[in-house]
């Protein structure tokens, strides 16, 4: 990797080597060298994946046991990836925090998985789904990644159904589609609502059975702490292994291995509610990043308009409700303060503020999900929120079926939604055939993560990065039923590909326990635990992390401006400081201690929440998921410059007292045409 | 609302455990039960006693992470998963026994947590089709008829948390296990491999300590995911044919 420039942010504006005129991140960062992918072939568009997998070198099936590939995550990423490199014949190691490999969190997606394989003759095509893709990130991704992305969709679904993936299907015994997300081909796989569980049990199959083959060891209730870097003699420093923590013994282990493979998710977690399991972080992505790896456009979060609202100071977690139900509900707060905390059912019509069919009177309810998100968010700021008062605020709207129920009856809703209206009853014990749900934005996916070449390895040589953990698909915004698609893809079809390249230089040299990088890696791990075992504060780490999250969620959710994230970043710092000399943290290093593992986590989210404020801050335009108030249009829709920010944004740590570098990739298209995303 | 709380503490796997009692205030119907432990666990944090171990990830019912014994009860009194059990299920007032997994084959952790991967090495033994990665046949190859894919769906939303194990008098495994040889089973796809299935994953269950099934249903109850009593008859009847073949 090229160093960066040393010039301080001020010195570059005055000397006008940054992009336009205004610089809101100046003082916050360094600007570094550009960044560019060279693993994409120089071909069309079509030809690129075939002319990669050509050209990486093949690994001979006999000395594919002489190399050794530890995978991170358990996930569809890193689950697919290490059964389909286990059969492969590499010796695999995978790791997970959980009990089994078959919880990662993958297992709560419930749409479903798109594919090219355009079963329906609705004119879809991998240049369609492509197309859809590019377009619905705002283009904001990799053009080439996501071609390949479209391209490889149609194999994993022959692969699952061969699995005994249980895909609905129709009558004459073919797989069933359906269209998903407002695109208007119907390309989606689905399993009922549990797709996402079900193509994890595959891929989690897949992976015991390599268990048994003896070419894949386990790891569960493992968690990985810190990545070992190993120079390798010629200055270069590769990715050799991780330092993890058995979470029931407490020990600190070393696991060495020839390439390093991270499917560890997304970082959702920083806002402290979201859907996102509890365990999910952003540890082992955050010690990478530490240690080398850039962090590309960690800003880009999607937030879903249509989730369970929290219902009071205890609420752990979020939980989403499926999108579908806005094609029948409509959407309302009372138009005065003084009715929000009546029973709905008694204010009167003329009292309502349905305000999505009032502000967007031809999209109604069904304006895209950031704009139904912030719409929400603005009515609760402005006090006429409904539901319980959660730290002073009503944060919650009407979702009302009462029409629909008119129109369709009881039975008709119930055969539509039926699971979803049961699922609302249980968690908040409201029947909403009587009364209106509530709803409210939750935070559920993260496009950003490590930057990663073609071959979806990071800027460290030997640290590939698959799924949700890497940046290069979805661009600004996800598509709907992309994310299984994605993880699946990178999992069972490219990594191994591409990894394979890397590894026909290995075996690499010998590591052993006592190189002085893997007892700094073991040395920096203990450390750490020592020193939140011994601060002895006052204040437990979950409290940090609700304010850590409303911080995040004040500042860098779903509207961002100048003021506001500054100020964010001021306030992450000082939590920060008062995290490191007050947490407490009970219990010992030597067994199941679950108050320390969050600890860990915590500690990293600081630095990656200041992170996201500070590329929000670099990104003076709103695209997809990312808006910032000081970029909309007169009808306050996102507007988004692409003579200024058609980069990735790929931030390089400098230290823990230094000022992060941000190296730009140039987002280049050749195969389509940037357009401005209307819905008007 | 008000309630008392005995509760299984337990060092670690060595040591003996014992039930504790704690008192907790203002409890919301609201919270779910797990959330009404985070709140416990703030309090003893902050009373200088080390907070309780339990399991949890999803909090959505869907990754079979959570499961604790509730008054005797496998998830509690509701039919779900203990993330999504809520407080509205008790009374104020109440006293709530909480304890781990009641099974020998899940053996204490520390606290309510348990170690399940006996069943991983349950499914080791064939709980999978064996495909390699590339090497599948066009989706539409093999139609599969609606009515087994729909059977072949609604066992295969088994989310191996364990609750037929500690709910089954016996401790047996037979409702998880017959879940999987029922979903791999009803599909063509799994038809070259059933027989060495049945008989290679009842040997691991036998082998794990899990008791044998004695038509009891505790477990059918007990099961989140309403998976039918009927899948252990298939799994006895797989295990019959599979030993007709020679196996």
């Amino acid at each position: 990797m090229d160093m960066p420039d040393t010039v301080s942010a001020a010195e570059a504006s005055a000397s006008g080597s940054l992009d336009g005129d205004y610089d809101d991140a100046a003082g916050y960062y360094t600007p570094g060298s550009p960044l560019v992918d060279t693993k994409a072939p120089d071909a069309p568009i079509a030809e690129r994946w075939q002319t990669r997998k050509f050209e990486a070198r093949l690994v001979n099936p006999a000395n594919r046991r002489k190399l050794s590939i530890i995978i991170v995550g358990t996930g569809l990423a890193g689950a697919s990836a290490a059964a389909t490199l286990g059969e492969a014949g590499y010796r695999v190691k995978s790791f997970c925090y959980q009990d089994s490999p078959r919880r990662a969190h993958s297992i709560a997606a419930q749409g479903g998985i798109n594919a090219a394989k355009n079963y329906k003759e609705d004119g879809d095509s991998v240049h369609r789904l492509f197309y859809d893709t590019v377009k619905g990130g705002d283009y904001r991704s990799r053009e080439s990644n996501v071609y390949r992305l479209a391209e490889v969709s149609t194999n994993i679904i022959d692969q699952c159904v061969a699995q005994g993936v249980p895909f609905a299907r129709e009558y004459g015994g073919l797989l069933d589609n359906r269209s998903f997300g407002g695109v208007q081909v119907s390309r989606t796989f689905y399993a009922r609502g549990q797709t996402g569980q079900q193509l994890l049990i595959g891929a989690y199959q897949a992976l015991e059975r390599q268990v048994a083959a003896g070419t894949v060891e386990t790891f569960t209730r493992h968690e990985m702490l810190e990545l070992i870097t190993v120079d390798d003699g010629s200055g270069q420093k590769r990715a050799r292994g991780i330092v993890a923590r058995d979470m029931v013994t407490g020990e600190i282990q070393t696991h060495v291995a020839d390439v390093v493979v991270l499917a560890s998710g997304g970082y959702g977690n920083v806002f402290y509610l979201s859907t996102n399991a509890m365990g999910c972080n952003v540890t082992a992505a955050w010690r990478a990043h530490r240690k080398g790896a850039y962090m590309a456009n960690p800003c880009y979060t999607q937030i879903h308009p249509t989730c369970i609202p929290v219902s009071g100071s205890h609420q752990s977690k979020l939980t989403l409700m499926s999108e579908s139900l806005r094609n029948d509900g409509r959407i309302w707060v009372p138009k005065n303060q003084a009715d929000c905390d009546k029973d709905p059912r008694e204010i009167p019509e003329e009292d309502r503020d349905y305000y999505l069919e009032r502000i967007y009177p031809s999209f109604g309810n069904l304006v895209p999900r950031d704009i139904a998100s912030r719409a929400a968010k603005n009515v609760c700021d402005e006090g006429r929120g409904v539901g319980p008062e959660v730290d002073g605020v009503r944060r919650g709207v009407y979702l009302d079926f009462s029409a629909a129920i008119e129109r369709l009856g009881e039975k008709g809703i119930t055969e539509k939604y039926d699971n979803l209206f049961d699922m609302y009853e249980r968690i908040t014990g409201e029947n909403p055939f009587e009364v209106p749900m509530r709803i409210y934005p939750a935070v559920h996916y993260v496009m950003g993560g490590l930057w990663v070449d073609y071959d979806l390895q990071s800027t460290i040589p030997g640290l590939f990065v698959t799924g949700e953990a890497n940046f290069s698909d979805h661009g600004a915004n996800r598509l709907g039923a992309s994310a299984l698609m994605q993880g699946l893809a990178d999992g069972y079809f490219v990594l191994p590909h591409t990894i394979r390249d890397y590894l026909a230089d290995g075996p690499f040299e010998e590591i052993t326990e006592d190189h002085p990088a893997v007892v700094e890696a073991r040395e920096s791990v203990k450390g750490r635990i020592d020193h939140f075992l011994s601060v002895n504060g006052t204040r437990s780490v979950d409290s940090y992390h609700r304010e850590l999250g409303n911080i995040m969620w004040e500042y860098c959710g779903m509207e961002r401006t100048e003021t506001g994230l500054k100020k964010a970043i001021d306030l992450i710092r000082s939590l920060k400081d008062d995290f490191y000399r007050n947490v407490k943290v009970l219990g010992s290093a030597e067994t199941l201690n679950q108050s320390l593992e969050k600890a860990g986590r915590v500690a990293d989210f600081f630095e990656l929440g200041e992170l996201m404020c500070i590329d929000a801050l670099n990104r003076r335009e709103s695209c997809g998921g990312h808006f910032r108030g000081e970029s909309q249009t007169e009808d306050g829709e996102a507007l988004r410059h692409d003579d200024e920010f058609a980069y990735v944004a790929a931030w390089e740590w400098a230290g823990e007292d230094s000022i992060p570098v941000l190296h730009k990739e140039d987002l280049v298209y050749s195969a389509i045409e940037m357009k401005q995303r209307s819905y008007k | 609302m008000n309630l008392t709380l005995k509760i299984w503490r337990q060092p670690d796997a060595s040591s003996a455990g014992a039930m504790h009692t704690y008192q907790l205030a203002d409890v919301s119907p609201d919270m779910s039960f797990l959330e009404m432990l985070d709140v416990l666990n703030e309090q003893l944090n902050e009373q200088g006693e080390e907070p309780i171990a339990f399991d949890s990830d999803c909090r959505e019912g869907i990754c079979g992470m959570c499961g604790l014994m509730i008054n005797g009860d496998a998830h509690g009194p509701e039919v779900t998963t203990t993330c999504q059990l809520h407080m509205r299920s008790f009374k104020d007032g109440e006293t709530i026994t909480v304890e781990p997994w009641r099974s020998d084959a899940f053996p204490v952790i520390k606290d309510l947590v348990v170690d399940r991967s006996a069943f991983d090495r349950i499914i080791q033994q064939g709980g999978y089709i064996s495909v390699n990665t590339g090497s599948a046949p066009e989706a539409h190859s093999v139609p599969v008829p609606r009515d087994d894919a729909l059977r072949a769906f609604n066992v295969a939303t088994c989310i191996g948390c364990g609750a037929c194990v500690a709910a089954c008098p016996n401790g047996s495994a037979s409702l998880f296990m017959g879940a999987k040889i029922t979903h791999l089973g009803e599909l063509p796809q799994g038809q070259p491999e059933r027989d060495s299935r049945v008989v290679n994953m009842v040997a691991q269950h036998d082998h794990e300590g899990f008791g044998g099934c004695t038509n009891i249903g505790a477990c059918t109850a007990a099961c989140p995911k309403e998976i039918p009593l009927d899948v252990i008859s298939q799994l006895n009847k797989d295990l019959r044919t599979a030993i007709k073949h020679g196996h």
